[in-house]
């Protein structure tokens, strides 16, 4: 994936190494509360590679979202350390965009003027340039000047990932994305993704519970235990894109994924 | 017309000016069935608004009830929402803050009359402070709730895409806060309708509130009485309407959607 690396409008500057984008060292995460100590994250050790498409996996409840707030910066860890080009993370940062399940556009604002909010430092020309060209890459053209409330679920989640890429982060968290969304529109998404993934190559962190979605994206499926959660095993796709869901190896990697995470899943 | 199929478009304005004519006609027999001395039939009333417009009153003492609610009220909301998008900003402020806001808001703007008169004398600035508290209230306790509802993701978002805190607070708290605000300022804007008449009854020569008073005490008019009510109650859908418009602007409406 290395080579491929980031499309030449990006702004951040290239990693020293081409190799590790992503790094985590022995990350844990215990909330406090009601004189409670309860360990979420243990021991959390995980490298991703620049470009690279990783899904987290595992039981409802279990951290996975907990795990991209500390990838992000939003959730400083108790124990550990996270870093990003060899730079230790200290809080949110526009290079790396956070996508949410739900409610993650603002609804006062358009279609255009949500793509363009984190480019008001940009000169108007550049940024109506932009506007455009993610209003493209997501489709929604004609809805430029609509509002989040004429727009459907998947339209909705379509504008929070141009919104996010407009600033051309060097990576995208994307937490559990298309949950909200009917299973169509869910399948129609994932298409959706992997032709904005392998046009604009970003190193892509995805959140999900379900499988199908994780070994029809991924490049590697993370695989965490239940709470406090560990990594439990990390399962390669060596399947290129696009992947047919009905080839032996397809099903071969997903029965191994199903098995992986336990009975809960399989009943 | 069942209860679910959009009336039809003469349905829409026939209903209504069925049932004002209606109330109008029971208002006009009432009258004169009950040969009351005091109450004043329709048609009195109506004389007695072109009374009032051939006196040039009417107009100057709308414009002067308008007046009072305008500088009260323009000032309610300079000082109320940016002190109330602080207090629901800063937590810990309003947590120190609060409880005087809580004694305060109940107390009637009318309890405030001898205090305010001590305070500003007689004329206009009574009237106005008692508008301005009037208003005041409703305004601040709007803007805190309607910051500390913004969602968590709103925050979180731009926070992700490196906006300051006072950028956070102008580009996502405000615009998320609004709808909830735009309803406060139109709540405190019919109350501080309300509150004028009742101030101009007491500290100035002039204003409907004035209007009311005067027309029972200078020779019992009780014709004017009703006009001058009337009147009052005009302006003050007139205005809430043009409140209701600003509701209606497309980066507000999504918050009325259930």
């Amino acid at each position: 994936m290395g080579e491929l690396g980031l499309s030449t409008k990006a702004v951040a500057p290239l990693p020293v190494r081409s190799g590790v984008k992503l790094h985590l060292e022995h990350v844990g995460v215990v909330f406090e509360g009601d004189g409670k100590r309860v360990p979420v994250l243990e021991d959390i050790n995980l490298d991703i590679s620049e470009g690279e498409f990783v899904c987290l996996v595992g039981p409802s409840g279990c951290g996975k979202s907990t795990l991209l707030n500390v990838m992000g910066g939003f959730l400083p860890p108790t124990s550990g350390t996270t870093t990003i080009d060899g730079k230790a993370v200290h809080g949110p940062d526009p290079r790396r965009i956070l996508v949410f399940q739900e409610h993650g556009v603002f609804p006062w604002l358009t279609v255009a003027e949500n793509i363009g909010f984190g480019l008001s430092g940009l000169p108007r020309a550049e940024r109506e340039q932009r506007i455009a060209h993610y209003v493209q890459l997501v489709r929604l053209q004609g809805f430029e000047q609509s509002y989040p409330s004429d727009l459907s679920g998947g339209m909705k989640q379509r504008l929070q990932v141009a919104r996010a890429l407009a600033v051309n982060p060097d990576i995208l968290y994307l937490d559990e994305p298309f949950g909200a969304l009917d299973s169509i529109t869910r399948l129609i998404m994932r298409g959706e993704l992997l032709r904005i993934w392998q046009s604009e190559k970003r190193t892509i962190v995805f959140v999900t519970h379900d499988v199908d979605e994780a070994v029809q994206l991924a490049d590697r499926v993370v695989v965490l235990s239940s709470r406090p959660a560990k990594i439990q095993d990390i399962l390669t796709v060596d399947i290129p894109h696009p992947r047919n869901i009905s080839a032996p190896r397809y099903l071969e990697l997903r029965d191994d994924l199903l098995k992986k995470i336990g009975l809960a899943y399989t009943a | 017309m069942t209860a679910l199929s959009k009336p039809a478009r003469w349905e829409q304005f026939f209903w209504p000016l069925f049932a004002t004519g209606l109330l109008l006609a029971a208002w006009h027999y009432g009258v004169i069935w009950s040969k009351t001395p005091v109450f004043p039939s329709p048609l009195a009333v109506k004389k007695g608004i072109v009374e009032l417009l051939h006196k040039h009153v009417l107009w100057a003492y709308i414009g002067d009830s308008l007046r009072r609610v305008g500088i009260g009220y323009g000032i309610a909301v300079i000082v109320g929402v940016p002190l109330g998008l602080a207090l629901g900003w800063y937590p810990a402020a309003l947590q120190v803050v609060n409880p005087v806001i809580q004694i305060l808001r109940p107390i009637s703007p009318i309890a405030w009359v001898p205090i305010a008169i001590v305070m500003f004398g007689i004329g206009d600035s009574p009237a106005v402070f008692l508008v301005f508290l009037s208003a005041f209230f409703p305004i601040v306790v709007a803007c805190v709730s309607g910051v500390s509802n913004v969602q968590t993701v709103f925050r979180r978002v731009g926070r992700n895409f490196g906006l300051s805190p006072q950028q956070l607070l102008t580009r996502v708290v405000f615009p998320a806060a609004l709808p909830q605000i735009l309803i406060g300022l139109r709540i405190a804007l019919g109350i501080a309708w309300l509150v004028v008449v009742a101030a101009e009854m007491i500290a100035v020569d002039s204003g409907l509130g004035y209007l009311v008073m005067d027309s029972r005490n200078s020779g019992k008019r009780y014709d004017l009485v009703v006009a001058a009510m009337l009147m009052i109650g005009v302006i003050g859908l007139a205005l809430d309407i043009g409140m209701r418009r600003l509701e209606t602007m497309r980066s507000v409406r999504w918050g009325y959607r259930a």
